[in-house]
């Protein structure tokens, strides 16, 4: 039962004096605090949601400052100790002829995070704009932010298998190096920013526009 | 489902007749699909509702079986790595713990939480929830909280992200000793195309709905 291309205007709750329960879909009256169904807070829109994703955004970014300088993984052989981070360890990957897995652990770490970071301001900076851009594109842009953030954890979890299973005494052991405490709290503080952003605001934009003429 | 024709509908007809977007906040009549039908959001295109014949009874078999593998998928040597006479064999719960030294305790706590202890919880809240609804029973004490809160972790429940890693860590670690698998493993590797099944056989809306609505 997929209704769609059907150009039909959609009322939004909002516009018929309701408030929805984001988490089970319910509507209740405007002014109705929490949801008689699933006990979520009810808001119609989240007025302070910017403040909260600019705030956790701010965080994530100052964390991904130290995981890109300080050493991720510590590689002891025999004599000689390396201590790589992150992009002189995909670097070395490459070297070594692991196409594959330089450009995962580039596109996990490097790439996916500064795309979120750019994706979650332009988002926050968008929907306070007066001129609308595509609701579609952004709201692709949001859950991409949404779907793809978690991977980014990918670079934590091998630096935790890595160090578990190479301690070899005397010929090679692996310790992860701080930048794996600061990469895990980046990843986890966007990931908190994304989820505090409300994606009801993408479309309101979009209404009012539609609307001015109508109204006066 | 159609989408409302005009605000003034709304105020017809009680609330419990309809259900709204969380994505968008667009209001539709609620007109429940059949099993195995989806009704969509004609706006945003997010699945509002997804019901499947028997999804009850499949989930929780599912989520008995992730238990059994998560349980003994930490006990069981996970990968095992050998050079030079020297070797090493590591569990899940080794490679979650491998960071110990200050911060990166914390990070232990959040690897091994994200890896095996969030799945867990997740899968025992959603059989506590299901069984009383699968029998037509009244709802099980707590199960509107026990729901939300299993439903707060989708995001934080990261297997796959560490099947993935496994992979990275073994190319990684190719070039320096061998590599074998040891029976955790391969359940592991059951366990996330389960986990996936579940996420997508779930019917969050027909939870809520018959939450509210118990048959018995």
């Amino acid at each position: 039962m997929e209704l769609s291309g059907t150009p039909q205007r959609i009322v939004t709750a909002r516009e018929a004096g309701l408030v929805a329960c984001t988490r089970c879909g319910r509507a209740w009256p405007l002014g109705t605090g929490i949801c008689g169904r699933c006990g979520a807070k009810l808001v119609s829109r989240d007025e302070g949601s910017l403040q909260r994703v600019w705030a956790l955004w701010l965080v994530g970014l100052m964390c991904y400052v130290p995981a890109n300088i300080y050493p991720m993984l510590r590689t002891q052989q025999l004599l000689t100790v390396d201590e790589s981070t992150i992009i002189s360890g995909a670097v070395e990957l490459a070297h070594h002829g692991s196409f594959g897995i330089a450009a995962i652990i580039l596109i996990a770490s490097v790439v996916i995070p500064l795309g979120k970071f750019w994706a979650i301001a332009f988002l926050a900076v968008s929907v306070r704009q007066q001129k609308s851009f595509a609701s579609h594109r952004r709201l692709l842009m949001y859950e991409l932010v949404e779907y793809i953030g978690r991977w980014s954890m990918i670079d934590i979890f091998v630096v935790a298998i890595l160090s578990a299973l190479v301690q070899l005494k005397g010929l090679a052991t692996i310790t992860p190096g701080p930048a794996a405490f600061f990469f895990a709290l980046s990843v986890i503080f966007t990931m908190l920013s994304a989820q505090a952003f409300d994606p009801r605001m993408i479309w309101d934009k979009q209404t009012k526009d539609n609307e001015a003429p109508a109204h006066d | 489902m159609s989408p409302m024709s005009n605000a003034t509908d709304l105020s017809r007809g009680p609330l419990e007749g309809l259900i709204v977007c969380p994505v968008c906040d667009a209001t539709y009549n609620l007109q429940r699909p059949k099993n195995g039908e989806r009704a969509v959001c004609t706006r945003c295109h997010k699945v509002l509702i997804a019901p499947r014949r028997k999804a009850g009874m499949q989930i929780i078999a599912v989520a008995v079986a992730v238990v059994v593998l998560i349980t003994a998928a930490s006990a069981f040597p996970f990968l095992q790595i050998s050079a030079a006479g020297r070797s090493n064999a590591v569990s899940i719960i080794d490679a979650a713990l491998s960071f110990t030294e200050g911060p990166l305790l914390v990070l232990a706590l959040m690897t091994a939480g994200f890896i095996l202890f969030v799945p867990l919880l997740r899968m025992l809240l959603t059989i506590y929830v299901l069984v009383p609804v699968v029998l037509d029973r009244p709802p099980a004490r707590h199960a509107i909280k026990a729901f939300r809160l299993s439903e707060a972790m989708r995001p934080w429940s990261m297997a796959e992200i560490f099947a993935l890693g496994c992979a990275v860590a073994l190319v990684k670690v190719a070039g320096l000793a061998t590599v074998s698998f040891g029976p955790a493993f391969w359940m592991f590797g059951v366990l996330v195309v389960l986990v996936i099944i579940q996420d997508n056989f779930l019917c969050k809306w027909s939870v809520w709905n018959s939450l509210e609505h118990p048959k018995g």
